[in-house]
């Protein structure tokens, strides 16, 4: 990388994140002027918008080609009180703690006590949705069942598509006037519900063009005064090109990359939609600017990759914002999963491999930064040296790219219902979770812990931890005569957990839909402006609701030891095992042996164990899929944990599967960290035996040392394995390549580690960053594969 | 394949899958008991007792004695500091520890299988052969100690379509071996040392048979990659380099030379079944000394590469 690219790299990997009461402010400026109170919630949201791209501050960092913050600058991030109002004792820990922590001054608390907690206590999101949970929600949320995504962040969950690279926002504006021009007052009762809409759909376009001018101003300014003559230059450029986007739409390669820039700012000013935004199908999208700037010689190789790596830095400066409680459990990172996806296919079903796909690759291997994320859609079509260059990356043990089958998530799209060449031109964003992207609204709304119910079965539905009971009463599990009967207990404990979540998260979808619509997300994702209505209520082409299990691997080894070992071979009795579970298996060390090791586990490619995997998937699916959601979309599952599977461990007891209480469980659909002994190609073989286009996503880690992969025969094995994978219809794997010792050097010494990326579970983080527990997991993953 | 090729029995030490460099692709390596050699760095110590071997962990061991109890002929005791201690003249290999020990202590290596077992374990990795042009091999040990299921699960492979390759010291009778190599696709040929004095010491056996095998294998066999062991002032010398140069270059058809520095892990494990006063401790040839050897392999024409 140049000169240039290398000191905006160190700025970004250097600047701490803060707290930015920015926004906050001028959003309660904007909520507290008594001639706003009367107006709908959508028109409200989107003047507060427009006047907070109005008026926050314009930052231009020094060299810098693409421009536009969130916050005042670099990693100054923005807290939106309308969703979740953080208190003061929030500002301190969020300052004081030592994993992704930001930072507050004096004068940001005083704001905050005086200006914004005031102003917000009683009317954010998350206090009403406490507030309307029923009483059997707050027990099963605080008992460690499910995760509640919404309670602090607000939903978003998407991806754009190609619009934006041939439209701009004065075309958006035309399409919102064509709608408003038809709606029907006459017999469309939900008329002037959707005028309103509207209204706030063409607020919003003007906000974000009014903030575009306002950096063409910034820059022509700064031309001004700029003594340096090639500095100078590329600062009128600057403002030229700002002068066309977003207003209009990009002509050229700088313009495209500059007008994704600015509509991700305003997604991820709007609010602190989950897993941010991304451009989707990135390649694709520049294809046609970057052939013809080298048709017409405006362009360079080199120049677009200059540009790319600007626009890559871009990412980085804006941490996800500050989460606290569960939801920084679950989601314990600064990295805000915006998932550039390259490869794949057309919409036509052609090969979408190009030569920039390969550019887009150099890039991800030169910036080595933790965002934004990255990965590879690999399709049967698609060619083997793309899959052994983004492989080439892998090795060097930075965990991206990640690595994904465009068949799969076809299939899976199309089984949801979107049409052939809409599921193409999707892909994935955040973790994994397949979406068709800038046509869909696929909002998570939680992890569902499936060892805990099977602990809560084996209970009669109590919770061990804290003795009160949040299930069924199923039984005493002593008095099943067979392992089906039990197996039938644990397929009622889901269901009835599943109940409770869909209709917790059925009134929060209402209360989003409501409270705080999305027009300016709205605007970006088709047919929101056709239908007039919000993404939040029902307005895109296509909407899910995922659950997000986890601990698969676990919950399919402790199956497998409860039924070899009480059932089959009768080597020890339910109440046998209750009492050993009860004491962490103190004093009960034998039979903790014969389950951990005399007994068969998932990822080994034995039936016995996988079959069982087959079993909990089918139960787990037919609890969720196909349910309706009050938007008119469809409940789905998918599997994936973040670091989720960390918190869903401390609140889970000791399980049949020799698992200690409190421990970690099984991230993904991956096998039990160390139960897989049988090497890579039984583990590929067991998961292929998960009928993944039944989900929107699964997540599989596997871990390679770099010796492993260190010769031409490492890497055609690791393509290998990619490729059977996905021919089983697998449908993503990542690679982390690392030894245990270096990880054991980077804990101790973690100030000279800084840059040490591992893949954590659907997206990477730098290993200082992860928590200590999650770091003691890695550890033990590299470990186990180095033996 | 016949019914009887089918229950034929061989006995294994281990069988691992995801092999990548044990011929072409992704290949499951199947390792069979018994080795007609003895060389003092070897690798696999447990591979060359055509039998079983009991196999002792003491770092695994919580000292529950269950071992102790468990053992029939009473060849299992704890000594003085508390430590298990085997009395291998007495142990008949029953393999009762083995089942005993909750932890993995004690372990029997070497199991009977039969061709259809290893077969259906196999199977299981057709997606990656296909994919990768890879199969089975066969190694050891040396399968040549076990000619007859050996072959049997060659021919049992290919019937189902998988590449084989054949891992082999080469040490048989001419006929025997012909018959055995003639069933793969692949022969990996190791050659230790090309100084007959030399090997002997450090195999315990002539290289006559080998060398004389190894030509025969060049005029009428199948592809040959050759398979060099490396190891510190013992065989990567000059001299014996260049004898080997010499040799494979005269053999004609022989392309392929994989080079596998000496490494110790053969030493815990002779260890632990009991044997660590027959086997020695040996260095890898420097970094600049591999570079050499390739270099002069390249040289002459071969397509050289380490590890296989």
């Amino acid at each position: 990388m140049n000169d240039r690219i290398s000191k905006l790299r160190t700025q970004t990997l250097e600047a701490r994140p803060t707290i930015s009461v920015e926004r906050a402010r001028l959003l309660t400026e904007f909520y507290r002027r008594p001639e706003t109170g009367g107006l709908s919630a959508a028109l409200r949201h989107a003047l507060a918008f427009k006047h907070v791209l109005e008026n926050k501050a314009v930052c231009f960092n020094d060299g810098e080609l693409i421009v536009g913050e969130r916050g005042p600058a670099p990693k100054a991030t923005p807290t939106y009180p309308e969703v979740c109002i953080h208190s003061l004792q929030d500002l301190a820990t969020l300052n004081d703690r030592k994993k992704t922590a930001f930072a507050s001054d004096d004068e940001t608390r005083r704001i905050y006590a005086e200006e914004i907690i005031p102003f917000w206590r009683g009317r954010s999101q998350r206090e009403r949705i406490f507030a309307a949970m029923a009483p059997e929600w707050i027990s099963a949320y605080e008992a460690g069942i499910f995760t509640e995504f919404m309670e602090q962040r607000a939903p978003g969950h998407t991806a754009g598509d190609g619009k934006i690279f041939h439209k701009g926002m004065n075309d958006f504006k035309k399409d919102i006037a064509a709608a408003r021009a038809g709606l029907d007052f006459l017999n469309d009762p939900d008329a002037y519900d959707k005028l309103e809409e509207l209204a706030a759909m063409d607020a919003v376009c003007d906000g974000l063009i009014a903030f575009g001018r306002r950096h063409a101003d910034k820059a022509r300014e700064l031309a001004g005064r700029e003594k340096d003559a090639a500095r100078r230059r590329e600062l009128e450029r600057i403002a030229a090109v700002c002068d066309r986007v977003p207003a209009e739409a990009p002509r050229d390669f700088w313009e495209a990359l500059q007008m994704y820039w600015f509509v991700h700012l305003g997604v991820i000013t709007e609010y602190n939609t989950w897993d941010s935004f991304n451009p989707g199908r990135l390649d694709q999208h520049l294809w046609p600017f970057y052939q013809q700037g080298l048709a017409d010689g405006s362009l360079t190789k080199e120049g677009a990759r200059e540009l790319l790596q600007a626009f890559w830095i871009k990412f980085n400066n804006q941490p996800a914002p500050p989460k606290v409680g569960v939801t920084a459990e679950e989601s314990g990172t600064y990295t805000d999963f915006a998932l550039i996806n390259v490869g794949g296919l057309k919409r036509d079903g052609t090969d979408g491999v190009n030569e920039l796909s390969y550019l887009i690759l150099d890039v991800i291997e030169e910036m080595r930064i933790l965002q934004p994320s990255s990965m590879v859609q690999i399709s049967a079509k698609g060619p083997d040296a793309f899959l052994l260059r983004a492989l080439k990356i892998v090795k060097t043990g930075f965990g991206q790219p990640s690595i994904f089958n465009t068949d799969a998530i076809v299939q899976e799209l199309v089984r949801e219902g979107k049409s052939v060449a809409d599921a193409r031109d999707g892909g994935c964003s955040g973790c994994v979770e397949a979406g068709a992207f800038g046509k869909e609204a696929y909002i998570l709304t939680g992890y569902f812990n499936l060892p805990k119910v099977f602990e809560i079965t084996l209970n009669d539905g109590v919770d061990p931890r804290t003795g009160k009971t949040i299930g069924l009463k199923t039984g005493d599990p002593g008095s099943f005569r067979t392992f089906d009967e039990l197996f039938e207990a644990y397929r009622r404990q889901i269901r009835h957990f599943v109940d409770i979540k869909v209709r917790g998260s059925n009134v929060i979808e209402k209360l989003y839909a409501e409270r705080l619509p999305a027009p300016f997300l709205s605007v970006l994702v088709d047919d929101c402006i056709r239908n007039g209505r919000d993404y939040h209520a029902g307005g895109a082409r296509y909407n899910s609701n995922y659950i997000q299990g986890v601990g698969l691997g676990t919950i399919t080894d402790v199956l497998s030891a409860v039924r070899w070992n009480a059932y089959d071979r009768r080597r020890f009795t339910m109440a046998e095992l209750r009492a050993a579970l009860a004491a962490n298996f103190a004093g009960h060390e034998a039979l903790r042996r014969l389950v951990l090791d005399r007994t068969p586990k998932f990822g080994n490619d034995d039936d016995y164990a996988d079959d069982l995997m087959k079993r909990v998937f089918e139960a787990y699916f037919e609890a969720v899929d196909g349910r309706p959601t009050p938007r008119g979309g469809t409940y789905r599952i998918n599997l994936l944990p973040t670091t989720c599977h960390i918190y869903f461990g401390r609140m889970t007891g000791a399980t049949a599967d020799g698992r200690l209480a409190g421990e970690p469980v099984s991230e993904g659909v991956s096998p039990v960290q160390g139960a897989d002994r049988k090497g890579p190609t039984a583990v590929i073989k067991s998961l292929g035996k998960l009928d993944h286009v039944r989900t929107g996503g699964t997540l599989l880690n596997q871990k390679f040392t770099p010796q492993l992969l260190a010769d031409e025969a490492g890497l055609k094995g690791l393509k290998d394995l990619v490729r059977s994978y996905f021919r089983l219809m697998g449908h993503h794997i990542q690679f982390n390549v690392v030894t245990a010792d270096l990880l054991r050097t980077a804990q101790a010494h973690p100030e000279k580690h800084r840059d040490l990326i591992v893949r954590v579970a659907g997206y990477s983080d730098y290993f200082v960053d992860c928590s200590t527990e999650l770091q003691n997991e890695i550890i033990r993953r590299t470990e186990h594969q180095e033996l | 394949m016949t019914e009887k090729g089918k229950d034929m029995k061989g006995r294994i030490f281990d069988i691992k899958r995801y092999s990548i460099h044990d011929g072409p692709g992704i290949r499951t390596t199947v390792f069979l008991k018994g080795c007609g050699l003895h060389c003092l760095w070897c690798h696999n110590p447990e591979s060359i007792a055509p039998g079983p071997d009991l196999m002792h962990w003491p770092a695994r061991c919580v000292r529950c004695y269950s071992c102790v109890r468990a053992c029939p002929p009473g060849a299992i005791a704890k000594d003085a500091a508390g430590a298990v201690v085997i009395d291998r003249a007495k142990c008949d290999l029953c393999g009762r520890c083995a089942e005993a020990c909750l932890y993995d202590s004690m372990q029997i290596v070497g199991r009977e299988m039969s061709v259809a077992e290893v077969l259906a374990e196999a199977e299981k990795d057709r997606i990656f052969y296909e994919q990768s042009g890879g199969g089975v091999t066969l190694s050891g040990g040396d399968p040549l100690v076990q000619p007859g299921f050996a072959g049997a699960l060659l021919d049992a492979c290919r019937a189902r379509g998988f590449h084989t390759a054949l891992d082999t010291a080469g040490l048989a009778p001419a006929e025997a071996f012909e018959r055995l190599a003639r069933r793969a696709d692949l022969v990996l040929f190791d050659l230790k040392s090309v100084d007959e004095a030399r090997h002997m010491e450090l195999t315990g056996v002539s290289n006559a048979a080998i060398l004389d095998n190894l030509r025969r294998l060049a005029v009428a066999g199948p592809e040959t990659w050759i398979r060099i062991p490396l190891v510190r002032g013992v065989n990567d010398g000059q001299e014996n380099i260049g004898r080997t140069i010499e040799l494979l270059a005269s053999l004609g058809r022989i392309r392929r030379i994989g080079l596998l520095p000496y490494h110790a892990g053969g030493l815990d494990k002779a260890v632990r079944i009991g044997q660590g006063q027959h086997f020695r401790r040996f260095e890898a040839p420097t970094e600049e000394r591999l570079a050499a050897i390739e270099a002069a392999f390249r040289g002459a024409g071969f397509d050289v590469r380490r590890g296989g």
